[in-house]
């Protein structure tokens, strides 16, 4: 008998004699290599030297293992623990902080038949701590979704990196057992005239262009943003939503003792092994090891196969659990699953397809390969599981069962490697409530308010607003977007440069989703606690501009470096006032992602949080777009304009100027506008919105006239008050909408009901943006200001 | 009775169930082909929709050329069977041999995802019968292997044959050769088009619903009847 399960022709191997999905039992045709560390060899030999170190282990940890198994580990135990307890998988610097998402949580009544908690915009199915947060939306349809970074891989090698950042959120999404439906992207990069950034962004773009379209998502929004912080860090950030009807809810389990553990998909490679630094010095892979890629290597063609083979077994009623390999591939996802379930699992590592036959047992349980699915099946269906994946040529093979011996047992060449009880490696991992200490410069920033900078005249402000479209930050953003396939699937009612994406979920009935991310670095880095905040806030607010009700929170939180206190401060007050915010909202965060060690030398990036948030739309007929419509259509800003110009576009981008306060949190304020916009959508009150945001008010009007429908509609305003402040503060909880023909008296009675205020601004129509007593730019110039700008850096 | 339009599913396919739901709203009973079955279940006209069938290794649509449903597909084609590739699609068409030229990448070298006007020069298909001669209509062009050439002789003979279904009403915006967006075989049964008809049914997901002409043409054409 081979002692290899797999190797070419194994998805063939599940309709051969040797049964279903190829499992051959255990092989004991050769003996052990001399090299493989075993747990008997390990129990004899406790004092061998293990290269932990080389694996990001701490001695404590180390001796902390070695407690646990009363032994030493064995070389491939070390390794399935040296992943499990890293940083990205443990979370054991954030874990303590993030503990408030649930604690926090807003809670409205009871809960229905115990099967969620009753949020914001419906049932919360499953919350943090499964691989996404899953959200009743109504009609018997349920949504996940979840945000997560791909930072340093993606400035390693930008198109593969990026790449498979997107692969591996929608598997996220797949194992919640819903269909992907859509992605977005939040991007940032060093200076855009940076040599680097020229290597970098359009690297990241094609490996999402790449990946998202040929496995057949749109790609529907995000962010684009630069910033010298970024340079050597940039932020790669995908978010995946999918839909599922509630019945088709996966749990992430291995339970009943004989049900079979399947694994499907990609064969495992040596690529994304813990990175080239942790195996040079490590001796698991020898003079091998300095020439495997630390970056994974994504197939959307198999993805799109193990999306809709996915699909079909779960319709087939054939998973009794199921879970995607991601970071820490079969380590985790054995550890994760056994730990679940309470039970044991005992999984043959000769049994797993590779793709070099020259894998060691610690590498194939640290490998990354994409593409891969583990799937818990009753023996009775082991054989219709096999005919659903040939059917879709998904490779899949029994490496093992589930026991209830309550231990994660491994073994190789007919030796044990791996005996550990999984709770230790998936949930008792290492928690450090790191020091946290506010910077001693904070102080001082703050002090050096946007004050004394000078500000334009009357004269000045039409050439401030061209500067500000001109600024690769706001300028327009087509040459990326154009990559992305954003009609796939047929549902797409809203995509970039709109405020948010919408989605249709149900043809029939109208039924709908909204997502929109944000974040604002600069924000943050004056006030990580109120940075956090509105980063929310605009979210929440890009979402409620679509007529949507926001429903639930996704958010990566991206930062320096956890042993750094200052850093540690800012992600503190960063969670602290996510937290806070969500629970005032009504909007639960239902999982996320944590980045930590983004930084170069000792410089940290601006603590960058990213919120996603998700609402839904009883009818996406009823959405609002950005773009005005209808010449003579009144236009008004709904929301308090103060003078916020702390850490503002108009600050940054003229000035170069950090310092002072971000703008002032109004969340009471946010709620109420987002409580007038989705009962104007409803009711037809309004024929366009755009949330206010970078540049204020200025901006927002170039683009909804740049935006307009059928095509460009130029606007008379004129401004109360101060119009530098009226046009360029950054004040939140704004929005500048069109007034759809007869609804101004129901718009501005509903405002009053929810105490919005409401300011007339003029009317649209004409080819020019004309601002009384200051400017009037034709659209043409404002939209060649923004047009050029990625083009000619970018080609 | 209903006109059945088959959809066939590649492994890759992506616009599949995009393409059944216009054959749907013209009024037709979209039928799932599988790529792995001879048959074509009596349809009486097919559609090969947009996607990267078999990942578009080795060369977009040089795969998907071999999948067992073309040994059915390719002479009921050329016996006259209404047969629309739309992307993917028109790729593995003239992959088939079924339509002259190719397609290759766009110059840029990058994905395109665009609303485009494009000019519908032969009302005489199946597929474009509901349109006038000249009629303008946008679709949403969205491919990276997006530019249709062939060489000088047998561009010459699409033009002079009036072969050339739809051209870029803008000019083109991805290198295709006398910017052709959609060619037909001689007989005209067989249509190739690019950009995706099917994106564009319904103001709601897509421009307009200019497209939707495709597949409600399909309904009164004498071989679907």
């Amino acid at each position: 008998m081979n002692t290899r399960a797999a190797g070419p022709g194994a998805a063939a191997d599940a309709t051969e004699s040797r049964g279903p999905l190829g499992h051959r039992g255990v092989p004991g045709g050769s003996p052990p290599q001399a090299s493989t560390d075993t747990v008997a060899v390990a129990a004899g030999t406790p004092d061998r030297a293990q290269p932990y170190r080389e694996l990001g282990l701490t001695e404590e940890e180390y001796l902390r293992i070695r407690g646990l198994l009363g032994r030493r580990p064995t070389d491939p135990e070390l390794a399935l623990y040296s992943v499990m307890w890293s940083e990205h998988c443990s979370y054991k610097s954030s874990r303590v902080h993030l503990r408030q998402f649930a604690d926090k949580a807003p809670v409205k009544g009871d809960s229905e038949g115990g099967t969620g908690r009753r949020v914001g915009g419906g049932t919360l199915l499953a919350g943090i701590g499964h691989n996404a947060g899953v959200v009743d939306i109504g009609q018997g349809y349920a949504v996940t979704f979840k945000v997560e970074s791909h930072n340093h891989p993606s400035y390693v090698e930008p198109f593969q990196g990026a790449a498979t950042g997107v692969g591996g959120i929608v598997r996220d999404i797949l194992a919640m057992g819903a269909r992907p439906v859509a992605v977005l992207d939040s991007l940032r990069f060093g200076p855009a005239d940076a040599p680097d950034t020229a290597r970098v962004l359009p690297g990241v773009v094609g490996g999402i262009s790449f990946y998202g379209n040929c496995l057949g998502l749109p790609n529907v929004g995000g962010e684009l943003a630069f910033d010298p912080c970024y340079a050597g860090n940039p932020l790669v950030n995908a978010l995946c939503v999918g839909v599922m009807r509630h019945e088709d809810l996966r749990v992430a389990a291995a339970r009943g003792a004989g049900n079979k553990v399947v694994l499907f998909g990609a064969r495992t490679g040596p690529d994304g092994i813990g990175g080239a630094s942790v195996l040079a010095s490590s001796p698991f892979g020898g003079g091998e090891a300095a020439k495997r890629p630390s970056v994974q290597v994504g197939d959307p063609f198999m993805e799109k196969l193990l999306v809709e083979c996915c699909l079909e077994l779960g319709a087939a009623g054939l998973l009794a659990g199921l879970q995607d390999l991601g970071a820490a591939g079969v380590s985790c996802a054995t550890a994760e699953l056994a730990a679940a379930g309470g039970s044991g699992m005992a999984v043959d590592l000769d049994l797993v397809p590779l793709r070099d036959s020259s894998l060691a047992p610690a590498e194939i349980l640290m490998s990354e390969s994409q593409e891969r699915m583990m799937a818990i099946v009753e023996p009775r269906h082991v054989a219709r599981f096999a005919e659903i994946c040939a059917r879709w040529d998904v490779p899949a093979t029994v490496i093992g069962a589930v026991t209830g011996t309550g231990r994660l047992e491994m073994t190789w060449r007919g030796e044990v490697v791996v005996d550990i009880a999984p709770q230790t490696a998936a949930s008792q991992g290492p928690v450090y409530d790191r020091p946290a200490v506010r910077p001693a410069g904070q102080d001082a920033l703050a002090a050096d308010g946007p004050a004394r900078l000078p500000r334009p005249g009357p004269g000045e402000l039409a050439g401030t607003l061209l500067a500000l479209l001109s600024w690769p930050d706001l300028a327009d953003k087509t040459w990326v977007t154009e990559q992305y396939d954003r009609h796939v699937l047929g549902n797409t009612v809203l995509a970039a440069p709109e405020d948010a994406g919408v989605i249709r979920v149900d043809e029939r009935t109208g039924l709908g989703v909204a997502l929109a991310t944000d974040g604002n670095g600069r924000y943050s880095r004056l006030d990580p606690y109120a940075g956090a905040q509105l980063a929310l806030a605009e979210a929440y607010r890009n979402v409620a501009a679509t007529g949507a009700r926001p429903a639930a929170v996704t958010n990566c939180l991206n930062f320096g470096s956890p042993e750094d206190p200052g850093v540690m401060w800012q992600f503190a007050e960063t969670v602290r006032g996510l937290a806070d915010g969500c629970a005032f909202l009504g909007t639960p965060v239902t999982g996320g992602n944590v980045s930590f060690y983004n930084q170069t030398g000792e410089v940290p990036i601006h603590p960058t949080p990213v919120v996603g948030v998700l609402g839904v739309l009883p009818d996406v007929r009823r959405r609002l777009s950005l773009g005005f419509r209808r010449p003579g259509a009144r236009l008004v800003l709904l929301g308090r304009t103060g003078e916020d110009f702390g850490g503002s576009a108009w600050a940054w981008a003229v000035h170069g100027h950090l310092g002072g306060r971000p703008p002032v949190v109004d969340l009471a304020a946010e709620r109420a506008l987002a409580a007038v916009l989705a009962t104007a959508a409803g009711d037809g009150l309004l024929a366009a919105a755009h949330d206010l945001s970078d540049g204020g008010l200025a901006v927002a009007l170039a683009e909804c006239c740049l935006g307009g429908r059928p095509g460009p509609a130029g606007a008379q305003v004129s401004l109360p008050g101060d119009p530098f402040t009226m046009l360029f503060s950054e004040s939140p909880a704004r929005v500048v909408a069109e007034v759809a023909p007869g609804a101004e008296a129901a718009l501005a009675a509903l405002c009053q009901r929810h105490e919005v205020p409401v300011t007339g601004l003029g009317t649209v129509g004409g080819d020019r943006l004309e601002v009384a007593g200051c400017f009037s730019v034709a659209l043409d110039e404002l939209a060649v200001a923004r047009a050029g700008v990625l083009p000619a850096l970018f080609g | 009775m209903t006109t059945r339009v088959g959809v066939v599913t590649f492994p890759g396919s992506l616009d599949d169930r995009d393409a059944a739901r216009a054959v749907r709203r013209a009024g037709a009973e979209p039928v799932p082909l599988w790529h792995g079955d001879r048959g074509l279940r009596g349809v009486d006209a097919v559609i090969l929709p947009g996607g990267f069938s078999y990942g578009d290794y080795l060369r977009c649509g040089a795969i998907a050329r071999f999948a067992p449903v073309m040994a059915g597909l390719v002479p009921a084609a050329r016996a006259g069977l209404p047969v629309l590739g739309i992307c993917n699609g028109f790729q593995i068409l003239c992959e088939a041999h079924l339509l002259p030229g190719a397609l290759t990448h766009n110059t840029g070298l990058r994905f395109i995802d665009r609303e485009v006007a494009v000019r519908i020069e032969h009302d005489g298909t199946p597929w474009t019968s509901g349109y006038r001669l000249d009629q303008e209509i946008t679709v949403v062009l969205k491919s990276g292997q997006g530019a249709y050439l062939a060489d000088d002789v047998t561009l010459a003979r699409l033009e002079a044959e009036g072969q050339v279904v739809a051209r870029y009403a803008g000019g083109s915006p991805n290198g295709a050769a006398h910017d052709i967006a959609a060619v037909a075989n001689p007989a005209g049964n067989v249509v190739g088009i690019m950009p995706h008809p099917e994106h564009a049914i319904d103001p709601l997901t897509g421009p307009g619903s200019d497209g939707l002409g495709f597949f409600t043409s399909v309904l009164s054409a004498p071989a679907a009847q």
